[in-house]
């Protein structure tokens, strides 16, 4: 009956064709091919947002456990025996290393026994959150008892901040690397951001339509092209091998990643520039002002705006840049935090590579951590830029 | 318009049309001739070309449209919600303002649509009917030798009569035409008016033009515009010679445009 | 002469000087090209007065750091060829498919929210995609071998090929986009007009019309994935492995730059100017890609006129 019914209506309609079918069928598929592509990206992302929090939010918290403390002579002396000798594997032997420091802080502690919240060892971390460990059977029932007793707690871990690298890996923190990165960052926005500007005023205001020109324009096409880890090679072999700067130190990454950082900052600099309208540098001229001044005092300003954003992006990518740092030797164990552009340092891309090749299973939830902070502040200057570039659009 | 016995292959039945929040086509009813060349005139902005883009639901592809009324061919609404826009625009084809030969060569230019649509296969088949509607197009003795060039390398007419041929090729019942000699040089627009008046014998064609005396060169049929309303339809002589309403007299004899 | 003529000097003289400042500015970009080239040449060259050259191109064997050591790099391209086929097979399907989407089919709305979403794609520096490819992806790829009967290593190239493959996605359909959107309106009436269906529109008349421009995204995505470090570094293997299988652990190119250099060989030894030689490669062929990319996309960009490129 149905069947007939819809003979019917297709005799009815002179624009019905069989094949049709088939040809939106396919399209249907194409659309659909499209999106689960886009789909795919929007969910990776998500994944790998979700994994990465939830591997590095455990480390914002570290465990501390409530021991009676002994604090006189022999302890500053060997502070292995501050503690009671069951306890001595449980604790944070980084911690127990700094005793001497805390007594000369606290002098009232000489020669007393206290209750103190002391850090653990990573292990016990590790197990207390879940994660693989490495302990033995005696130790684990001594943490469980003391678990239960209420006597193992967990607090803001605010050594990750304020310490640097270090071996022991619940003393390790981001501190070192933090400052080495706005060191070498002061260094590489302090060479790029005027020899970038610079060559784009130049380009944009001043250059003849010559062969030249054209060579720098193809030079700088190029120069964004080309392999970061290649930039390493040039920094090792001339500033290092030739210029004889000290390996590993902020103002050899500042200067590898300056001139990585150029083309960036040349090529949103001259779109700045080429947006300020001609109109305005022909009212500098008719007041018989000069191409220098034109730009200086009234196309510069306007263009402001357009380069400052520009260069908070390419400040940015440096942020994230690892390879050519390593090649200079940025992933030496540092320590302390460097106290000049000349010292030893280390930054935040290279401080996380490093700890992802550490073996203990602390450094995962901490590179994750530390993966966080510097997506955070990617996220914040890449806002930033947008927002001042959303502020000061000018519709001409 | 004088009675006559002219056969209906278009029937507009109170058609509105808007863009977004704007009333863009005022009830337009009419009903338009078989093998006749049908003219829209009317000044900048009046609808014609959204009208003439309602026949073959191109604007259908714009998402803020929406339309109401009927367009009946072949007894068939084809707003209808069984009628497929695909299958619309194979019965009703359309050459553009701007000539847009695709960058394939000349024979692929033709040949692309009626080999998708399953009306020929590959081979003899398909060149004939390349050759066919690269006859009717006027273009044959022309390309004949280099159908392998590209469509692009071929002169602004020559172009725009390809775009014919190609529309001819999947053997339209209907050709909408927008503005089709608006970008070309008098030569060539001679050359395609008179392709018009060739063609009409096989097919029902409707033209937007801004050129009043190109509508009173080859239309039968003129329908004037005028802020998204049609004001006046009838035979061509009539509207130019002896108009029935003001503004159809205001907009032929210049006294706004 | 008068302070009218000597003020008058003291401009010229500063006109000169600022004009000056901003030619050497300009130059620093020459410079820097020039420094990268002739230091890379320099040291490999160094190298190849130590090494053969022909065994370096057509050599099997990578072996350092013994007597008679032999530094033929063949195992270390093949490796970079299999992890980044990988890694295109990836990003241009997804890039491409993406784009499409985005230019053909989204609403605006649409696209302004999804276009961001896929620029931080771009932002996320490569050290963080090299932990998530060593430390969540191939462990991932060992298990789901193991489940189907197979056996994969934990730096297999599949691993780091995959999540190379995202991190270029990016610059696939981010050129696409802007390109598939250049092909003029026009040319889409036209297939419409002709009662084509959108999906044929796009396949047979704007991706055609587009190709140019994403053959040009997909040889700078190729470039990228040559010159990616870090990923390689932290998820790939250490050792030259001539092997077509992806489940197997390979190195790369860059991996061997980066280990020649931080061991403990002298720096005038083979075994630390081989990262030069292999540096040299890398710049050259990665020069190569990227200027066929750049003339195909002013090719592009001339036929249709286009400045938003």
């Amino acid at each position: 009956m149905i069947k007939r019914k819809k003979n019917k209506k297709q005799e009815n309609n002179p624009f019905y064709d069989p094949a049709l079918k088939a040809r939106h069928a396919s399209a249907s598929r194409f659309k659909k091919f499209t999106l689960s592509s886009l789909i795919f990206s929007v969910a990776f992302l998500a994944f790998f947002l979700f994994d990465i929090i939830g591997k590095g939010m455990p480390a914002f918290q570290i465990t501390y456990i409530k021991l009676d403390v002994t604090y006189n002579e022999k302890t500053i002396d060997d502070s292995r025996f501050a503690v009671e000798k069951k306890y001595r594997t449980i604790v944070s032997r980084a911690w127990l290393r700094d005793l001497p420091k805390l007594v000369k802080s606290k002098p009232e502690l000489m020669n007393t026994t206290q209750s103190t919240w002391v850090l653990a060892d990573d292990q016990v971390d590790q197990y207390l959150k879940g994660h693989h460990y490495n302990m033995k059977d005696k130790e684990i029932k001594l943490v469980d008892e003391l678990n239960t007793q209420g006597l193992i707690e967990s607090r803001f871990n605010s050594i990750f901040f304020t310490n640097g690298d270090s071996k022991i890996p619940e003393y390790a923190g981001l501190n070192s690397a933090m400052i080495g990165s706005v060191l070498t960052l002061l260094i590489t926005m302090l060479v790029a951001f005027p020899i970038g500007v610079m060559t784009a005023i130049y380009l944009e205001e001043f250059a003849d339509d010559n062969r030249f020109t054209r060579f720098i324009e193809v030079n700088i096409n190029n120069l964004a092209a080309i392999p970061s880890i290649l930039f390493g090679l040039l920094g090792l072999a001339i500033f290092i091998n030739l210029f004889g700067l000290p390996r590993s130190s902020p103002v050899v990454g500042g200067l590898t990643l300056a001139l990585m950082t150029l083309p960036i900052i040349i090529v949103s600099s001259r779109a700045a520039l080429r947006a300020v309208p001609d109109s305005i540098r022909q009212a500098g001229y008719g007041l018989g002002l000069n191409k220098i001044q034109v730009t200086k005092d009234h196309v510069l300003p306007l263009a402001f705006p357009g380069v400052l954003t520009g260069s908070i992006i390419g400040l940015a990518q440096a942020m994230g840049e690892t390879a050519p740092l390593i090649i200079i030797g940025m992933i030496a164990f540092i320590p302390d935090a460097p106290g000049s552009v000349m010292d030893a340092a280390t930054v935040m891309p290279a401080q996380l590579f490093t700890w992802a090749g550490m073996p203990e299973r602390m450094y995962i939830e901490k590179t994750a951590a530390g993966i966080m902070v510097l997506l955070t502040v990617l996220i914040s200057l890449n806002a930033i830029a947008i927002y001042l570039r959303k502020k000061f659009e000018v519709k001409w | 318009m004088k009675k006559n016995d002219n056969k209906v292959k278009i029937d507009v039945k109170d058609l509105n049309l808007w863009y977004g929040d704007n009333h863009a086509l005022h009830g337009i009813s009419a009903e338009l001739y078989e093998n006749k060349i049908t003219a829209l005139i009317g000044p900048s902005g009046c609808g014609k070309s959204t009208f003439l883009r309602c026949i073959n639901r191109m604007n259908d592809l714009i998402n803020i449209v929406k339309i109401d009324g009927q367009i009946v061919i072949d007894k068939k609404n084809i707003y209808d919600k069984d009628v497929d826009e695909v299958s619309v625009r194979k019965k009703i084809g359309m050459v553009f303002q701007q000539p847009n030969p695709f960058p394939k060569s000349i024979y692929d230019n033709v040949a692309y649509a009626p080999l998708k649509h399953g009306i020929v296969k590959k081979g003899k088949d398909c060149d004939e009917l390349v050759e066919t509607s690269l006859i009717k197009a006027g273009l044959w003795n022309e390309v004949k030798d280099k159908l392998n060039t590209p469509g692009t390398s071929l002169s602004g007419g020559q172009q725009q009569r390809l775009c014919i041929a190609r529309t001819i090729a999947v053997k339209p019942e209907v050709i909408l035409m927008d503005e089709p000699t608006s970008a070309l040089d008098p030569i060539s627009t001679e050359k395609i008016e008179a392709l018009m008046l060739e063609l009409k014998n096989d097919y029902t064609i409707i033209t937007v033009t801004h050129n009043m005396q190109q509508a009173a060169r080859v239309a039968d049929y003129t329908a004037f515009f005028h802020l998204g309303k049609l004001i006046e339809y009838d035979e061509t002589e009539t509207i130019f010679v002896n108009p029935n309403n003001k503004k159809t007299e205001d907009y032929i004899t210049g006294r706004f445009g | 002469m008068s302070t009218f003529e000597s003020r008058k000097k003291q401009r010229e003289l500063n006109e000169k000087l600022i004009k000056f400042a901003l030619i050497a500015a300009a130059t620093i970009s020459i410079l820097t090209t020039l420094g990268i080239l002739f230091s890379i040449l320099f040291e490999a060259i160094e190298f190849f007065k130590l090494r053969s050259f022909w065994y370096f191109i057509t050599g099997t064997e990578w072996s350092p750091g013994v007597v008679g050591s032999k530094f033929g790099a063949v195992p270390i391209f093949a490796g970079t060829f299999v992890i980044t086929i990988i890694a295109l097979a990836v990003a241009i399907p997804v890039g491409l498919g993406s784009a499409i989407y985005m230019s053909e089919y989204a609403t605006p709305t649409v696209r302004d929210y999804l276009k961001p979403i896929l620029e931080v794609l771009a932002g996320i520096p490569t050290v963080v995609y090299g932990f998530f490819a060593a430390i969540t992806v191939a462990p991932m790829i060992v298990n789901a071998a193991e489940s189907i009967g197979l056996e994969a290593t934990f730096n297999s190239a599949l691993a780091s090929g995959i999540v190379m493959g995202i991190m270029i996605i990016p610059v696939i359909s981010s050129l696409s986009d802007d390109v598939i959107r250049s092909v003029p309106d026009s040319q889409r009436k036209a297939a419409f007009g002709l009662g084509m269906t959108h999906g044929e529109t796009i396949r047979n008349i704007v991706l055609p019309s587009a190709m140019p421009g994403i053959i040009s995204a997909s040889l700078l995505g190729l470039s990228k994935a040559l010159g990616e470090t870090m990923i390689v570094v932290m998820a790939a293997g250490l050792r030259p492995n001539l092997s077509w299988n992806p489940l197997e652990d390979m190195t790369t190119v860059t991996v061997t730059i980066v280990n020649s250099l931080v061991g403990d060989f002298e720096f005038s030894s083979p075994e630390t100017l081989s990262a030069f030689a292999l540096g040299l490669v890398l710049f050259v062929v990665t020069l190569v890609l990227n200027m066929i990319s750049l003339s195909l996309i002013r090719k592009f960009k001339e036929k249709y006129k286009v400045n938003t490129l």
